[in-house]
Order: C-alpha cells, then sequence, then structure tokens
C-alpha cells in the first residue's frame, strides 16, 4: 500500500519580553534556580496575575507577518492540570479566543516550487518552570525561574506530507519571529521547541489516519530524525495489520527512536474556562494597524527586492535572507561598496565558511560590515587582489586589526607600479629561454607558466592584469 | 470605651483622652478575658499591634495622624498578612506564614490603623455558618450555641461582641451582609472591582470582593475611604476615582425611590422578619422616601447559577494548595499522586471538598456547556434584570437572610439549606453590585438586617441610606448582654 504522510507541527516561541507574561519578575535565560520567581510565579495564595501588553504586542506582529487574522477580543483560559513546575496548578492559556487567527507562510520545496502552509492559530500562553531530576537523590527539584515567561503557541494546519516539509516550515516560522525580534529564537535554551502530530494514510483517502504527537523536540534535525523514525514505525504497524494508538510521544535522540509517554485515556481533563481574574484583551483595528507599521521587511519581501533591484540570482537572495542578521550585515557592506554580487559571494563564501567553522553568529562576527567593507574597497580599487584579500581577511578574523591595517603591516599593497613590474618580468624572462622559444613558437598556454613566475616572484603582489598585459607585450617575438 | 464606634474613638485620640497604645491594649484585654467564649479569632497579635499602637501614637505626636490613626481594627484571616499566619480558616494554610501584605493590608498599614489579630472564617470562605473553619465554629454573641453567620463570623462576632471597633469581611454570596444581619452589626459589600483583591485569598474570582464589618454606616465609610481604589495589582480592580464616602452621609431620603422585589418577600422568609423588614422600610417612608414594588424574575436562578460558578472557579483556585511549596504536606509521600492526594485530602474539610467536587464536575470535558456555560448565561439575566430595575428606583431593599441566626449544628447536614440562607444576597454578587446589611430590629432578642442594595459603584448612596436609619432608629448601637 502507498501510504501519505500527514504532519502538523505545534510551535512554543518564547516570546522576548523583558518581564514574564503576568508578573514583574525577569525573564533571563541561566540564573540561579529560584532567583527570578516572585510571588506571583510561585503561585503563593492571594497573588493575581497582571498582563504585560509587550506580549501582545509581539503576538501582533507575529500574527501580521503571516497574514493572519487579530483578533480583537482575545480571552486567557485556564489550563488546569497538576505538576510540581505548574505552581497555580493551571496554565494560563488562550483556547477559545485565542490572539491570531488563521493565516499562512509558504515553504520552499526540493523542486524548486512553493508551498503554503496554514497557520491554524496561535495563541499566548505562560511558560512552566522545570522540574530538575538529577542530582536530588531521588527527589525532584523544581526551578521556578522560566514559569510566566511568555509563549506564543503557534499551531499550523495539518499540511505537511514531510519531514523535509515539516523542517522547512519550522525554518520559515524561526526565520519569521528573528526577523521580528518576537523572539530570540535560541533553541539550546528552550525559546523555540516543536511538537509534531505525525499520521499515516492510505494515499487518496480523504480522511487522517490516527496521530501520535511527539513532544519536545527542539532542533531541526531531531525534528526531520524524529518524524521520519516515527513515519517508520507507524508505517510497520500499519503494513503489518496493525492499528496506531492515539498518543503522546517522547523522541530519544540517542537512541533515535520515540516511546510512548501516555495514551488518549490517560490524557487529562485540562477542564478549561476563561480566567476570571484577567479581563478579555481587547485591541482596536487602529492599535493593530499602527503594531503593523512598525514590521520591518520581511525574508520574502527582502528575498525578491535583493533579485529585482539587486541583480542577485534566487539562490544567493534566498541564502542572504534567511538569517536578519545576515542580510543586515549583507545590506550594510553592499551598500558600502556598491557592488552586489561581490558583497554576496564574500558573505556566502569566505564569511559563512569561517563563521560556520567556528560556531559563530553574524550579528558577533570578528569582522564586522564596516570592516568587510573596509577590505571589499580595497579589492575594487586595486590596492590588494582578490587573492591577498584572502589572506587578509584571515588576519582580520583572527583579530589582527582592520584591512589597510594588516595591508600595510604586511606590506601586502599591489605592485601597479609599471617598472617594477617589468623589472620582474625581465628576469623571468632571462631565467626561462626555452619556455620564451617555446611560446613564440606558437605554445600560447604558456602565458600562465610566466604569469604564475612572475606573480610569485612579486609575492602575489603584482596586478595580475598588468602582469598580463605587459607579459604578452614582452614576449612578443 | 469599647462602646464607641471608630469616629469617635478617632476623635478621643484626636483630643488626647487617650492614646492608641492604651486603646489597643483595652481591646486585647477584652479578647483575653471575652474571645474564650466566641472563638473570633484565630490568631491575636498583641505584639504587633502594641508596636503598631506606639508608631500610630508617634505619628500623631509628630501631627500626622489620619481619621484612622491608632484605631485597632480585626483583619479576617483571609488577607495575607507578612509574617503572621494567614490560614484562611483551613488546616491547609494552618504552617502558612504569609511572606507579603495583601493590598488592603498595607492600606490599613498606610493608614496608621492597628491590626489586633486574624479572625475566625468558614473555610476558605466556603459557609454560611463560621461552622467549616478547622479552628472549630465561632459562636454568635447574642445567643449561645447560634451561628454568627458566614463566612466572615469571627469578624461579624468580634465587632458585635466589641472585641474590635471594626473588622474586614469577604463576601462571594453574602459572607459579610449574613454575618452582619445574624450578628446585627453594619456590613458593606462594594461594587465587584472597587476593592483590590489582590493577597486576598481567593474562592470565586470573578465574585469576591472585601468589605468592611462596623457597627455604623458611618464608620463603614471611614474604612471603605481606606479599602477603596484601583490596585494596579488586580486587573479586575476598576480605575474609578473613590469619592470621599462620609460627604454624603447627610443628604435626605425626601424622594428617595426604594424597590421591594416581591420575590423578596415570598416563599421561604421568616413571617418576623418579614415584619421587621416592612417597619424599617415604613422608617423610610416617613423620612420621605417613595417605596415601589419590583420584580427581580430571576432571582430563582441565583442560588443554582451561584453553586455553578464559584465551586467551579474554588475548583480552580484551590489547586495551588498541592502541599509543594506551601501548606499542609502529608507525612512521607510515597510518590507524587500520593503527596498531591494525602496533602489535599488530609488539609481540607468536607465542604471545600464537596465545592471543589462539584466544580471540577461542571467544568469537565462534556459538561462544561451545560452547567459553566449555561452558568454564564443565567448570570447575565440576573444582572439584566436588576440594570432594569434600577432604571425606575435608586435603592433596593429587602431582608439580608430569610430567617436569624440558626443554632450551630442545625444544618450541617443540610447543604442544601444552608445554601438557602445566602439566596436573598448571591444574587448582587453575580450581579457585581454594592450591598449593605444594617440592623433593622430582633425576633426573639436575635438580630435582623435589612439589606440594601445599589447600582455600580453607588456605595456612597448606600452610606447614605444606611447612615439615615441610624440617625432615626437605635438598632445598631444596641449590643449583646454578655458583651456590654
Amino acid at each position: 500500500m502507498q501510504w501519505e504522510v500527514v504532519i502538523g507541527l505545534e510551535i512554543h516561541v518564547q516570546l522576548s519580553t523583558k518581564s514574564k507574561i503576568f508578573s514583574g519578575a525577569s525573564t533571563a535565560y541561566g540564573a540561579e534556580p529560584n532567583t527570578q520567581a516572585c510571588t506571583v510565579d510561585l503561585g503563593l495564595p492571594g497573588v493575581l496575575p497582571v498582563f504585560n501588553g509587550e506580549a501582545l504586542k509581539k503576538s501582533v506582529m507575529f500574527g501580521l507577518a503571516v497574514g493572519a487574522k487579530i483578533n480583537e477580543r482575545s480571552v486567557f483560559d485556564r489550563k488546569n492540570y497538576f505538576y510540581p513546575d505548574s505552581p497555580k496548578a493551571y496554565q494560563i492559556s488562550q483556547l477559545y479566543y485565542p490572539i491570531v487567527g488563521e493565516g499562512h507562510i509558504d515553504i520552499d520545496m526540493e523542486d524548486g516550487t512553493q508551498k503554503r502552509i496554514g497557520v491554524t492559530r496561535a495563541h499566548m500562553e505562560e511558560d512552566a518552570g522545570k522540574s530538575l531530576h538529577e542530582s536530588f537523590h531521588g527527589q525532584t527539584g523544581i526551578d521556578l525561574n522560566r514559569a510566566g515567561t511568555p509563549l506564543l503557541e503557534i499551531v499550523s494546519e495539518p499540511d505537511m506530507r514531510s519531514a523535509k516539509e515539516a523542517v522547512a516550515y519550522m525554518r520559515k516560522i524561526h526565520s519569521i519571529v528573528r526577523y521580528l525580534g518576537v523572539s530570540d529564537g535560541n533553541m539550546q535554551e528552550g525559546s523555540f521547541r516543536c511538537d509534531a502530530n505525525v499520521s499515516l494514510r492510505p494515499k487518496g483517502q480523504e480522511e487522517f489516519g490516527t496521530r501520535a504527537e511527539l513532544k519536545n523536540i527542539n532542533s531541526f534535525r531531531f525534528v526531520e530524525k524524529a518524524i521520519n523514525v516515527e513515519i517508520e514505525r507507524q508505517m510497520d504497524i500499519l503494513e503489518s495489520g496493525g492499528t496506531v494508538t492515539q498518543e503522546t510521544r517522547l523522541y530519544d535522540s540517542e537512541k533515535n527512536e520515540t516511546r510512548s509517554m501516555r495514551s488518549k485515556e490517560e490524557a487529562n481533563d485540562y477542564r478549561y474556562f476563561p480566567d476570571p481574574d484577567l479581563l478579555p484583551i481587547v485591541i482596536s483595528a487602529d492599535e493593530i494597524e499602527a503594531i503593523r507599521a512598525t514590521l520591518p521587511e520581511l525574508p520574502d519581501d527582502k528575498c525578491a527586492r535583493y533579485m529585482d533591484q539587486l541583480g542577485l540570482s534566487e539562490k544567493d537572495a534566498k541564502a542572504l535572507t534567511i538569517d536578519r542578521d545576515m542580510a543586515e550585515y549583507y545590506e550594510t557592506v553592499q551598500q558600502a561598496v556598491g557592488d552586489a554580487k561581490m558583497a554576496a559571494n564574500w558573505i556566502l563564501g569566505d564569511v559563512a565558511a569561517h563563521n560556520n567553522k567556528n560556531g559563530i553568529e553574524f550579528k558577533v562576527c570578528p569582522v564586522n560590515a564596516e570592516q568587510l567593507s573596509g577590505l571589499l574597497k580595497r579589492v575594487k580599487d586595486n590596492t590588494i587582489s582578490g587573492k591577498i584579500a584572502k589572506e587578509v581577511f584571515e588576519a582580520m578574523y583572527a583579530g589582527e586589526g582592520d584591512a589597510d591595517t594588516i595591508i600595510d603591516k604586511k606590506g601586502l599593497k599591489q605592485i601597479t607600479d609599471t617598472g617594477a613590474i617589468e623589472a620582474i618580468i625581465d628576469e623571468v624572462i632571462a631565467n626561462n629561454p626555452g619556455q620564451v622559444a617555446e611560446f613564440q613558437s606558437g605554445k600560447d598556454k604558456l602565458i600562465g607558466f610566466f604569469v604564475g613566475h612572475v606573480m610569485k616572484a612579486s609575492k602575489g603582489k603584482a596586478n595580475p592584469g598588468q602582469v598580463n598585459q605587459l607579459l604578452q607585450q614582452k614576449l612578443k617575438p | 470605651m469599647h462602646n464607641k464606634t471608630i469616629a469617635e474613638l478617632s476623635a478621643g485620640l484626636k483630643a488626647g483622652e487617650f492614646s492608641s497604645v492604651e486603646l489597643t491594649q483595652s481591646y486585647l484585654d477584652r479578647i483575653n478575658s471575652l474571645d474564650e467564649q466566641l472563638n473570633s479569632f484565630i490568631t491575636v497579635t498583641p505584639e504587633l499591634a502594641l508596636e503598631q499602637a506606639k508608631q500610630a501614637d508617634e505619628q500623631r505626636a509628630a501631627g500626622n495622624a489620619g481619621i484612622l490613626n491608632g484605631i485597632p481594627l480585626a483583619q479576617k484571616d483571609i488577607f495575607c498578612t507578612k509574617g503572621v499566619k494567614t490560614s484562611c480558616g483551613s488546616k491547609m494554610l494552618d504552617p502558612f506564614i504569609s511572606p507579603y501584605n495583601a493590598t488592603t493590608i498595607n492600606k490599613f498599614n498606610d493608614s496608621g490603623s492597628v491590626m489586633l489579630g486574624k479572625t475566625n472564617m468558614d473555610e476558605f470562605a466556603m459557609g454560611s455558618s463560621n461552622e467549616t473553619s478547622w479552628y472549630g465554629a465561632v459562636q454568635n454573641p447574642w445567643r449561645k450555641n447560634a451561628v454568627p453567620g458566614g463566612s466572615s463570623g469571627g469578624s461579624a462576632a468580634a465587632v458585635a461582641a466589641r472585641l474590635a471597633p471594626a473588622a474586614t469581611g469577604t463576601d462571594t454570596g453574602g459572607s459579610i451582609r449574613q454575618p452582619a444581619s445574624f450578628c446585627g452589626i453594619t456590613g458593606l459589600k462594594p461594587t465587584y472591582g472597587r476593592v483590590s483583591r489582590y493577597g486576598m485569598i481567593a474562592f470565586a474570582s470573578s465574585l469576591d470582593q472585601a468589605g468592611p464589618m462596623t457597627r455604623t454606616a458611618e464608620d463603614a465609610a471611614l474604612m471603605l475611604n481606606v479599602m477603596a481604589g484601583f490596585d494596579p495589582r488586580d486587573s479586575t480592580s476598576v480605575e474609578e476615582t473613590v469619592p470621599d464616602y462620609t460627604a454624603n452621609l447627610n443628604d435626605s431620603m425626601a424622594g428617595l425611590k426604594i424597590g421591594l422585589p416581591k420575590e423578596y418577600f415570598s416563599e421561604g422568609l421568616d413571617d418576623a422578619v418579614a415584619k421587621v423588614i416592612e417597619s424599617a422600610v415604613k422608617e423610610y417612608e416617613k423620612m420621605g422616601a417613595v417605596i415601589k414594588e419590583i420584580s427581580l424574575p430571576t432571582s430563582n436562578l441565583a442560588v443554582p447559577t451561584y453553586y455553578i460558578i464559584a465551586p467551579s472557579e474554588c475548583s480552580s483556585n484551590l489547586s495551588r494548595m498541592d502541599g509543594v511549596r506551601f501548606g499542609h504536606r502529608c507525612e512521607d509521600p510515597k510518590d507524587l499522586n500520593d503527596l498531591y492526594i494525602r496533602s489535599r485530602g488530609e488539609g481540607f474539610g468536607t465542604e471545600v471538598k464537596r465545592r471543589i467536587l462539584v466544580g471540577t464536575y461542571a467544568l469537565s470535558e462534556g459538561f462544561y456547556d451545560a452547567y459553566y456555560v449555561k452558568a454564564q448565561k443565567t448570570r447575565r439575566l440576573i444582572t439584566n434584570d436588576f440594570n432594569q430595575a434600577f432604571a425606575d428606583v435608586d435603592v433596593i431593599m429587602g431582608p439580608a437572610a430569610p430567617s436569624t441566626a440558626f443554632n450551630i449544628g442545625e444544618l450541617t447536614d443540610d447543604p442544601i439549606t444552608m445554601y438557602l440562607s445566602d439566596i436573598y444576597t448571591i444574587a448582587v454578587n453575580l450581579a457585581g453590585l454594592p450591598g449593605m446589611s444594617i440592623p433593622a430590629g430582633f425576633v426573639n432578642d436575635m438580630p435582623v438586617g435589612l439589606q440594601l442594595i445599589g447600582k455600580h459603584f453607588a456605595e456612597s448612596k448606600l452610606l447614605n441610606v444606611a447612615h439615615q436609619f441610624q440617625q432615626a432608629t437605635d438598632w445598631h448601637t444596641k449590643a449583646p448582654a454578655a458583651f456590654k
């Protein structure tokens, strides 16, 4: 039987507000346990939540960026369940009236086409604390620093048909929230987390198969692997005539397998109801438009502009616009140097390669956009050759200073003085009479041999164009 | 001294007739010698009280004494008080020493008043007789073995017995007005959102409201002047200007339009209580008020609506009492579930468990629409009834409770009848309106309360109407024989 894979994702994005969604405590990552949990976060008797309007603004920005309907009235509900890292024993979330309604994004398919993925909704909620099971001698430690960190849960339609599509969707959402600055998207720190609903159905069947929900997968790579092993697991069951159980499963990245956490029967009845401690969130059409006006240029628009106005290839334009920091870096260099293609080649080539090798992000690249511009200008004005520029870049990346300093210090300035180049050429000609004779008898290819020797003798500094031109003149029989 | 009102005590302090330390000590002595008979306090805080009294006297000497400066007060044990046990009448919170103050407590501290201690109450404010308290029942000062009403039974008994000039209460379905009625004192439940709920342990968040329990309307106005106001820490508190609630106390009753809902004078109301209420209404007629019969046709929906909404909210609000971070924790839990089940099983009393179960059921999947959503709709109808009635009248009057205080143990096995003792007060909470109970007479030597219901934020009007009655009558000055 031919099976069709159906995937929907729920992505939890921590919104980058300074304080928590319902209290004044800091959201900074990595503090000592329970030092960023105030009376409200601890869920002490009598405390009340007060909504942080920054979370609303950031949620609306996301909604607008995915072309979604923004609900002018949204309501917080309580999701009731007992767990030690949920101090009130309920999570404040939005079930019945979420802030963001239906929207969509377009993902790039491997065949070069695009596919539209529906965003069902996105709602605001509070993050839970953390249960720490290690180093407490069989007991469990509770850290409530994270409790109350604002989350935007983005729910997709079940529109994805492969793990690759799911990853492309996730990357696109990641790119959008980073562009908008609504989240740092830091996956190691849990700012961007994903649950995947996976099911299979016979190809051509309308009705969905029974799904399993894979919880909390925290990297692009693991999402792809987790979905693929889950697809295999379900296919094995279905092929052997079994039925898939609706359940929540956990992905074990070390064993590369998913295992059952709880079945549908064991699932909680969350007893959702509107939180009587909070008023409905009301935002006017004017306020929504004011937020729309603050939206930055988004990756798709930027990509189109790079192609139309700067003449970049689609491949380069896409690569440059995935990450907002990289795109900003590119635009600074491109404007300073005035050569869109050259800037793109350098950034997607040497700069990206160095960053990747060192695990460094563009925002903190040791050669900043101004410094790279300084280097490329020296290539443009023929102070150095492209080849020497790579050497200078290495030194810049190692922190030896800006381009001009390094060129000066290392004496890498290109030799453009005709007399000096002629002197070197004369010496090379004198030392290689045999090759001169061969060239003059018609072996044109030998020009490369002479250029190579002249460049070598000049330690790469001679202007290659001039060398070529002078050699042609001097070698004429 | 203990028969004086806040207004009189404040004048005495101002005139230097006595110091706050002396005043406070005299109340502490009364509590010490008399509360054994009543059990109206869960915690008495003599050291703190005398320290606060000393500071109040110093402040007065320095020339910055407000009207409540140096006045001893009792606080219902539902308000979080920093460094002092805050039990909410429950074994669950018996070990809980709050690390912070409720907004109301901060406001009273800022006013220079003195806290004598924390008063007894039904467990988590769930009850109409104060019998559900883990710290035992409270006696009604007017008759041994009668209940003081609830849930603010300790506050009502303490004020009636002159163990404190005034106290705070909270009212979710009548918990200020019904005990005020049973104990013959003045109780005001303000408009929902008028007083901050921050630090007031939640029973039913959409209904809970704190208010003063005093001997006179004037004292209630003085207390409300301190308590009322928007609190940025309570999203449901309202940004409505706080007037001086004493400013209109003396307005004339001439032309005041009083509505009497016929539903409040029908089946279920004790005949003798009805007569007391009727004669109180006549008093207003004498003062020039106009009486009008009105109808609140959805009155019969109030109790069932309330007993869906309040338990639903409480089932969620009380979930944080899980034995993990504070409060009672069972011995040697085997695992997490055991910790939850035994801590909560041991920590909560029967009535609290009953309401948690009812609320959990009403909110569960498949029942939510039939119960909670429907109750929200009937709540809207009840509110509409009041809005319509207030198009024609200024104040609605009726009994605060269908009877005078019943006996301890009389209704404990009959929760439905117990719930019906709040039949006239509950609708006011559902509609978010302000309501009062003021002493209006006696039946068999037991006090009867007249309920006044006002429009949203019409506390000034209610206090005016109550004050005028107290100018014309002396019911509010009567003290129980054993506590004169």
